[in-house]
């Protein structure tokens, strides 16, 4: 790592997951440190899901290291300390916004104000009491980031949590994630929108299972002497490529 | 296990199912309607109506909450609610046992009605009528037991629905309701002793005609172990990791 003196909440040594005859990771190794919002970056196909699910601790994995808070992924005492809001709003349609909430909040032993707290900082006081198959795809997806954000835990993990979202909501949202950054927490957010990644604090992109690159949006444009990111991603894979 | 997570788990079974009221009526209505055509199917021969009808109130439960839970569980697969709560501090037996007392409930209520209907206008004689609404509720304890396990299997609601004739056919044809287990072939025979339902209709008969011996007991004591062996298989088809 270079000087950061702070220790990663999550550490990936050399990855492996192979699924089926793919292999989804292969030798993937990075640190994401808490206080910062750092994106994962890389066309669908990459690896972002199965790497945030093997941090999650619900991808079987073939061969590597994950460790969340000094443990290994997946430890039972971790489950309480991650959020994790997957791509598909993993949520009961046939509850409402508030019933979801609830029962989510039981299950992580979350106190009385959490419910409420997510719901408004989702945006969704006005829709509390709709059942949730009602819902627009955007709805559905802020109620399943506010699950992930119900008991405020020290390390989220989002996929895509903007995918469908107004740009008032979406800037809204990345405002409300650099303050959980700046309170402590450590977010792992992945998107495939240029203008999210150039605000987060640090980016690593994936392609192919692999790392390509990683570091500050300055310093990726910087290395490749792009005018945005769109670019240097681009610089990145032909420099690659024809290695 | 916490009683927080299960309690939250089980009233939230039973609000999914409030916000299916066409379910619910069919779960107390058909039975109700079936038990009316039997009667009227044997009007002239009453006694084979009083031999069988006792033994039916109680197997109604088993057959319906093994499908409405194997379908709620492949739903909740299929919708990455599992995945999520898998990633959630919640036991497996929480999840289980939410289960099991919110259905627990609905067939408490769906024998109650039932059992009303045929022990009143219907004239069905029952020795042992609380023993029967009992035996009614342990037996949907077990359906769906053996509906979340062989969820696991299905990969569509098509699939888990052909579950149904596949797994409770078999057992109805060969528990002794039908035809005696006394003149089956030797074959058949040692199927049925191997098969759960055997061990529930041989409950509910006795209930029905008499004392409640030594057999009685030995037969609930096969159906309650036959119940935790598959909320343990259950369980284990609870993956917290997969692939």
């Amino acid at each position: 790592m270079e000087s950061n003196a702070v220790d990663p909440s999550i550490a990936v040594r050399s990855l492996e997951v192979v699924r089926g005859r793919t292999r989804a990771l292969d030798g993937v190794s990075l640190e994401v440190v808490p206080r910062e919002v750092t994106g994962l970056l890389g066309p669908s196909g990459s690896g972002k899901t199965t790497l945030m699910r093997a941090i999650v601790g619900v991808q079987r994995i073939t061969g590597g290291r994950v460790a969340v808070l000094g443990r290994p992924a997946g430890s039972r005492d971790l489950r309480a300390q991650i959020g994790y809001m997957t791509q598909a709003p993993s949520i009961y349609a046939d509850l409402t916004v508030r019933e979801n909430l609830r029962y989510f909040a039981s299950v992580l032993g979350a106190g009385s104000g959490a419910v409420e707290r997510a719901v408004s900082l989702v945006d969704l006081v006005a829709h509390a009491t709709q059942v949730v198959s009602t819902l627009s795809g955007g709805e559905r997806a802020r109620v399943s980031l506010a699950t992930a954000l119900l008991n405020e835990p020290e390390v989220l993990v989002l996929d895509e949590p903007t995918v469908g979202l107004d740009p008032v909501l979406r800037f809204d949202l990345w405002q409300t994630f650099h303050r959980l950054a700046d309170g402590g927490a450590t977010l792992l957010v992945s998107t495939h929108v240029m203008d999210e990644a150039e605000r987060c604090d640090r980016l690593v992109l994936l392609r192919d299972g692999r790392v390509l690159a990683s570091g500050s949006p300055a310093e990726l444009k910087g290395a490749t002497e792009a005018a945005d990111l769109d670019g240097a991603f681009l610089a990145l894979v032909e420099r690659e490529g024809g290695e | 296990m916490t009683p927080r997570a299960t309690a939250a788990t089980a009233v939230r079974v039973l609000a999914q199912l409030r916000r299916d009221p066409r379910t619910v009526a069919l779960l107390i209505a058909v039975p109700t309607v079936l038990v009316v055509i039997l009667h009227e199917v044997f009007a002239g021969r009453e006694q084979v109506f009083q031999r069988i009808g006792g033994p039916l109130l109680g197997m109604f439960p088993f057959v319906s909450m093994f499908l409405v839970s194997s379908i709620t569980m492949l739903r909740e697969r299929v919708s990455g609610t599992l995945e999520r709560l898998m990633a959630m501090p919640l036991g497996k037996l929480d999840l289980l046992a939410g289960y099991a007392i919110a259905f627990a409930l609905v067939a408490a209520v769906q024998a109650g009605v039932v059992s009303a209907v045929a022990l009143g206008p219907l004239d069905l004689n029952v020795e042992r009528p609380a023993a029967v609404v009992a035996l009614a509720v342990g037996n949907a304890v077990l359906g769906m037991s053996l509906g979340l396990f062989v969820s696991a299997f299905a990969r569509s609601e098509f699939q888990a629905v052909q579950f149904m004739p596949a797994f409770v056919f078999p057992q109805i044809l060969l528990c002794g309701l039908i035809a005696s287990r006394d003149e089956m072939a030797g074959w058949l025979r040692a199927i049925s002793d191997a098969l759960p339902m055997t061990y529930a209709y041989d409950a509910l008969s006795r209930a029905t005609t008499g004392p409640l011996g030594p057999r009685f007991w030995a037969d609930v004591g096969v159906t309650l172990g036959v119940t935790v062996l598959a909320l343990a298989l259950g369980a284990v088809t609870l993956r917290r990791r997969t692939s």
